[in-house]
């Protein structure tokens, strides 16, 4: 079964016109949230992207944007407490923020 | 222990410029040394020993969890040559360890970054699994004159912190993101490095979930024992003194948030993960009060106070598993978060003053 979060709340963006087709972002995301046909970028699936910004850090010609962190709910509070940035701050945990 | 072992300088083995990579002798999982246009590399097992096994255990159960790390720089499996692949990993031992298991019969490198022993999907998040150190750590290790082709295996999970296309700028070498699973390693590269989409893609199934519950579970009974502390104190002066069956209310609530939540999940309805906490909080606690016969008269408030509590508290340690979990993103978690995090702390304050009104 596909485990799904939240709908709607991704911030994932592609600008079609800037995509040169290279595939990288298909093969990069950890969900499939990307198809490449025909030399163009498609979002397949905009609810499964957890916002890691491996697309948007990989795309060759800056045609996709994200809003990327964390997403854990002790690093949110942590940031809420501190006033600062949500930041994992799990030291070697293997399977934190 | 005697004094020689102490200091590492003295010994021929770790300040030797010919040495790409320092390493300690007595690690089981060196098993020799190979040599390199740039010096020597050490050679790794392909099996995991009792200690490397015993030190996977204890950092599921948060014991020791700082320091397992290994160098960083450059090894080898098997005996490689410079036509031989390049992985590229962190220098959590945990993570090199799972890496190495699958690489028997092969003939690779392995370039280790320095990542704080920390593994590549939070490196990669915090950048420390990142394009600098990636650069820096070719040209320290002299990859370049070691490999006479131009190409690195990077793990898929690191490529949130990683450019491709700015590693290529930085060093000539092309980076290719790997499968997400070290055991479809194999497969990879046989295939002449193309990754499945059922390679690429990131499951969660019920054993991924369950092996990361007990690091949830040690840290909520720490913060337990201070809540026992209380109650303990609360006890010396209360009318109805907290007992067994409270405790194994309260402990129920706990279990619920830490491990049967994130093992069911797919299965509860809803998506948030406060909410699945929540639910299965409040059938626990309705299951309880019922059995204990709590929904007679005389115990009514306590009855209301611990479905406001306890449903409250599964609900919270539920909701710290995102932190674990694998497809929940940053814009999800704070949207859950403004609206769960008011409703838990309310709900806990009211049902504590209740349950403290019938005790006291
Ligand atoms: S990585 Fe960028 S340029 Fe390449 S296919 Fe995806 S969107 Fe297009
Ligand atoms: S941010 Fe991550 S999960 Fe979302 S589309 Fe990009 S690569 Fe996929």
């Amino acid at each position: 079964m596909k485990l799904r979060y939240l709908k709607n709340v991704a911030t994932l963006r592609l600008s079609a016109e800037k995509c040169n087709g290279c595939g990288r972002c298909a093969e990069v995301c950890p969900h499939g949230v990307f198809s490449v046909n025909e030399r163009k970028a498609k979002i397949e699936d905009k609810d499964c992207c957890m916002e890691c910004g491996a697309c948007a850090k990989n795309c060759p010609a800056q045609a996709i944007t994200v809003n990327s962190g964390v997403g854990c709910a002790q690093a949110v509070i942590k940031g809420w407490l501190t006033g600062s940035e949500p930041s994992c701050d799990c030291s070697s945990s293997e399977g934190c923020c | 222990m005697s004094n020689e072992k102490s200091c590492c300088c003295s010994a021929e083995s770790c300040c030797s410029t010919e040495t790409i990579t320092p390493f300690n002798k007595n690690d089981e999982w060196v098993t020799g040394e190979i040599h390199t246009p740039k010096g020597k590399v050490p050679v790794v097992s392909t099996k995991l020993h009792f200690k490397d096994v015993l030190g996977a255990w204890k950092v599921r159960w948060g014991m020791g969890m700082m320091n397992y790390k290994i160098s960083p720089g450059l090894y080898a499996v098997g005996k490689p040559d410079h036509t031989s692949p390049v992985l590229v990993s962190a220098n959590y031992k945990l993570t090199f360890d799972v890496l190495r298991k699958e690489l028997s019969g092969l003939d690779c490198w392995i370039l280790i970054l320095d990542t704080k022993g920390i593994n590549v999907w939070c490196a990669a998040g915090k950048g420390t699994f990142g394009t600098d150190e990636l650069v820096d750590r070719i040209s320290k290790t002299g990859l370049s004159e070691i490999v006479s082709h131009r190409k690195l295996v990077l793990p898929q999970l690191g490529a949130p912190g990683v450019s491709a296309h700015k590693v290529t700028q930085g060093t000539g070498f092309s980076v290719i993101y790997g499968p997400v699973r070290a055991k479809d390693i194999k497969a990879f590269l046989d295939s002449n490095c193309n990754a499945t989409k059922e390679m690429r893609t990131v499951k969660f199934t019920a054993w991924n979930r369950l092996v990361l519950t007990p690091v949830e579970l040690v840290a909520a009974a720490k913060i337990s024992l201070k809540v026992f502390g209380v109650l303990f104190l609360i006890n010396l002066l209360a009318a109805r003194p907290f007992g067994l069956p409270d405790f194994i209310a309260y402990m129920g609530a706990v279990l619920t948030g830490t491990v049967i939540t994130p093992l069911l999940l797919p299965a509860i309805p809803g998506r948030a993960f406060a909410w699945k906490g929540w639910l299965l909080g409040l059938l626990w606690t309705l299951g309880f009060i019922w059995y204990n016969g709590w929904f007679a008269p005389g115990f009514l408030l306590l009855a209301i106070g611990y479905l406001l509590v306890l449903p409250s508290l599964s609900a919270y340690l539920a909701m710290n598993f995102t932190g674990s979990s694998t497809y929940t993103s940053f814009s999800g978690v704070i949207k859950e978060m403004k609206i769960a995090v008011p409703l838990i702390a309310l709900s806990t304050v009211a049902g504590i003053v209740l349950v403290l009104i019938e005790s006291l």
